[in-house]
């Protein structure tokens, strides 16, 4: 029998899918369930309506992270809306026996970092949670996508999700990457050329050597912000730097189980004559450090770019969108963005808060002093993350620049918790949305890579990273 | 947990045509921190709605008495970004149980069906017509057949695709959890099958 040629993506969904019948979505089964205290409290009351437990505990696991106060964790919470949503899932999580890692846990964090750097995240898995960023975990090979509450509370009572397997996408990037560009490039570059819907109904493998040469925190920041091109998920097929990466995590597996695992591991990834339904390639080459200047993530150019003109646009019923985007953030077509005053500077989220990002700022700020009419807002991603900074030493490096090292949480990339951009003002920020009143209601966001948020914080002004000495 | 039930909708429409409105515009995120799901449709396109002292902005739709009904018309890629389904909920408790757009992003698509709002994807050129028609005369009254899934304009239809499994649901007001819940012996033996990861 001659096996038809299949992508990694078919190989990981076609194993998972307990039942397929015509007329209906696949019900698919989830390996890893992550939940937060934002998009659970509703699917838990409805098992509670349903009179049904969690299927197996053991798939799901809790932190609190979108809402919480990134400043003095160990006082109960100020706001009291946000005590309530956590209040909540310490009550839900006690109530149906689920792992949580709340606030003052050593391992609370962002749900998207907090999962790999605890070996709960692994190659071949089916994983999802409440929260769109969940692509973050393709990184490691897996189907990772985000669901909706009603969605929430099917994994939770069943393992399983209807879904309709989505179209496969291969993005592939060759070639070397240039000065100062990072991996946050890399996606806000294609998110620019192919639009911020260009991936919809589609599930991205992102291939080439430039990705193959790439950290693990690296491919998650691309993986990460694959929803923003409208994809389902985005997913890179394991190699040598995932298994290392992995090696000795808390809940990976361990001693001869993790060999055996690897062998099972190397096997996923796409076979040759596989199809997939789109294939776009790009050049590293190409790729300049990347800054957003409108108001979703494909709205993005090369930092020494000028704003399209209102005649550049591809169709003309884009014009309305595009005016009404600019007006929004109060720039003109046409004109550039370098040297562009700047008001914050925001590192952290899912996208961008891992200690290798930490690592970056820290190398282009040493020695350094922010410019005076900025403030800077570094969220670690993790409470991990944040213990590894200042063991590294690098809180003292962020101190002298004046820069402000906090405690982790999702913090000013939604501005749900205290951390917002206040009305009008202008913020670098190393998230992955720049919508309208993203970071607060009013604010401004230009979406940009650790290192030229490091640079702009410097500068004070929006800086082209590769003219600062690295 | 069951809906209500969708069948046709003859409706007057609100306009929004602007491109991309994502999910933050349809419910900010300081407005997530609700436990239940009622409630939402008071902050529906807030910061649209309202202008930062908490006054209704006069000239947005939801504010202009010209504009009424329980269709929500918007330009493409409607409902991208996060997955929160607050925002469908929001649209759903404000009163409507139809948004048309020519493009919708993924999750939110799926967030609307498991709540009893339909999403209904038209041409550019229908979409075009529908506001055209609109601005014209606002109180023209749509049709949406969900049976026939056909949606119709002044006299000019369009026929809409749906995933039959989904208009199932939609029709009887079904949810996909019940028929989870019937493939429990199967769900176990994965379950048991993939415990080595």
């Amino acid at each position: 029998m001659i096996l038809e040629p299949k992508t990694i993506f078919e190989k990981i969904w076609d194993s998972h899918v307990v039942k397929r019948a015509d007329g209906y979505p696949d019900a698919l089964f989830i390996d890893r369930h992550f939940i937060h205290e934002v998009t659970s409290p509703q699917a838990f009351d409805g098992l509670r309506k349903r009179g049904i437990g969690v299927f197996n505990t053991k798939r799901t696991t809790a932190t609190a992270d979108h809402n919480v106060p990134t400043k003095d964790q160990h006082l109960p919470i100020k706001e009291a809306l946000s005590r309530r949503q956590v209040e909540t899932l310490r009550t839900n999580c006690k109530d149906f026996g689920i792992e949580l890692y709340d606030l003052g846990h050593p391992f609370q964090g962002i749900v998207h970092i907090i999962g790999p750097e605890l070996g709960l995240t692994l190659p071949g898995m089916t994983i999802v949670c409440g929260d769109s960023h969940t692509s973050t975990h393709g990184a490691f090979g897996n189907i990772a996508f985000g669901i909706g509450t009603s969605e929430v509370e099917q994994v939770l009572g069943t393992q399983c999700v209807l879904q309709y397997k989505a179209k496969t996408m291969k993005i592939e990037i060759n070639g070397t990457l240039g000065k100062g560009v990072v991996s946050k490039d890399i996606i806000l570059y294609i998110i620019s050329k192919i639009s911020a819907s260009g991936a919809t109904g589609y599930f991205v493998e992102y291939t080439g050597d430039t990705i193959r040469k790439l950290s693990m925190e690296a491919r998650m920041t691309i993986c990460n912000m694959s929803i923003e091109m409208g994809a389902r998920g985005g997913l890179i097929a394991p190699d040598e730097t995932t298994f290392t990466y992995i090696k000795g995590r808390k809940f990976a597996p361990q001693g001869s189980a993790f060999d055996q695992a690897i062998e099972h591991w190397k096997k996923l990834r796409t076979d040759d004559g596989a199809r997939y339904d789109k294939v776009l390639t790009f050049d590293a080459a190409d790729i300049a450090p990347m800054i957003t200047y409108g108001t979703n993530p494909g709205m993005g150019m090369k930092v020494t770019d000028r704003i399209p003109t209102l005649a550049e646009l591809k169709e003309i019923s884009e014009q309305a969108s595009f005016k009404k985007s600019l007006d929004y953030m109060g720039l003109e077509p046409g004109t550039t963005l370098l040297g562009k005053a700047i008001d914050y500077v925001f590192i952290g989220s899912c996208t961008n808060a891992r200690i290798e990002d930490l690592r970056l700022v820290a190398t282009m700020v040493k020695g350094k002093k922010k410019a005076s009419n900025v403030e800077v807002w570094i969220i670690p991603g993790s409470k991990q993350v944040e213990e590894q900074a200042r063991k590294e030493g690098l809180d003292k490096i962020f101190e002298t620049a004046g820069f402000e090292l906090r405690s982790p949480g999702c913090s000013a990339c939604l501005g749900m918790n205290e951390d917002k951009v206040p009305p009008g003002k202008y913020c670098i920020s190393t998230s992955n949305r720049n919508f309208e009143g993203r970071q607060g209601p009013q604010s401004r966001t230009f979406l940009a890579s650790p290192l030229s948020a490091a640079a702009a914080a410097i500068t004070g002004r929006v800086t082209d990273v590769r003219e600062m000495v690295l | 947990m069951s809906k209500d039930k969708f069948t046709t909708l003859k409706s007057q429409v609100v306009p929004l045509p602007s491109e991309n409105i994502d999910t933050d515009q349809i419910i900010p995120a300081r407005f997530l921190k609700a436990t239940t799901r009622e409630g939402f449709g008071d902050n529906l396109f807030r910061d649209w709605r309202y202008d930062p002292a908490g006054k209704p902005v006069k000239d947005f739709v939801l504010n202009n008495a010209t504009w009424s009904g329980q269709i929500l018309a918007a330009g493409k890629n409607f409902g991208s970004g996060s997955s929160r389904e607050h925002a469908a909920w929001a649209i759903y408790d404000y009163g409507f149980r139809v948004v048309i757009s020519s493009f919708f992003a993924d999750i939110f698509k799926n967030n609307a069906l498991n709540n009893g709002l339909l999403p209904v994807v038209v041409s550019d050129r229908f979409l075009k017509t529908l506001f055209d028609t609109l601005q014209q005369k606002p109180t023209t009254v749509i049709t949406v057949d969900l049976e026939k899934q056909i949606v119709e304009v002044d006299g000019r239809k369009e026929n809409f695709e749906i995933n039959p499994y989904k208009k199932d649901c939609m029709i009887n007001g079904y949810d996909d959890i019940d028929y989870l819940l019937s493939l429990k012996k199967e769900v176990n033996e994965f379950d048991l099958a993939h415990s080595s990861i």
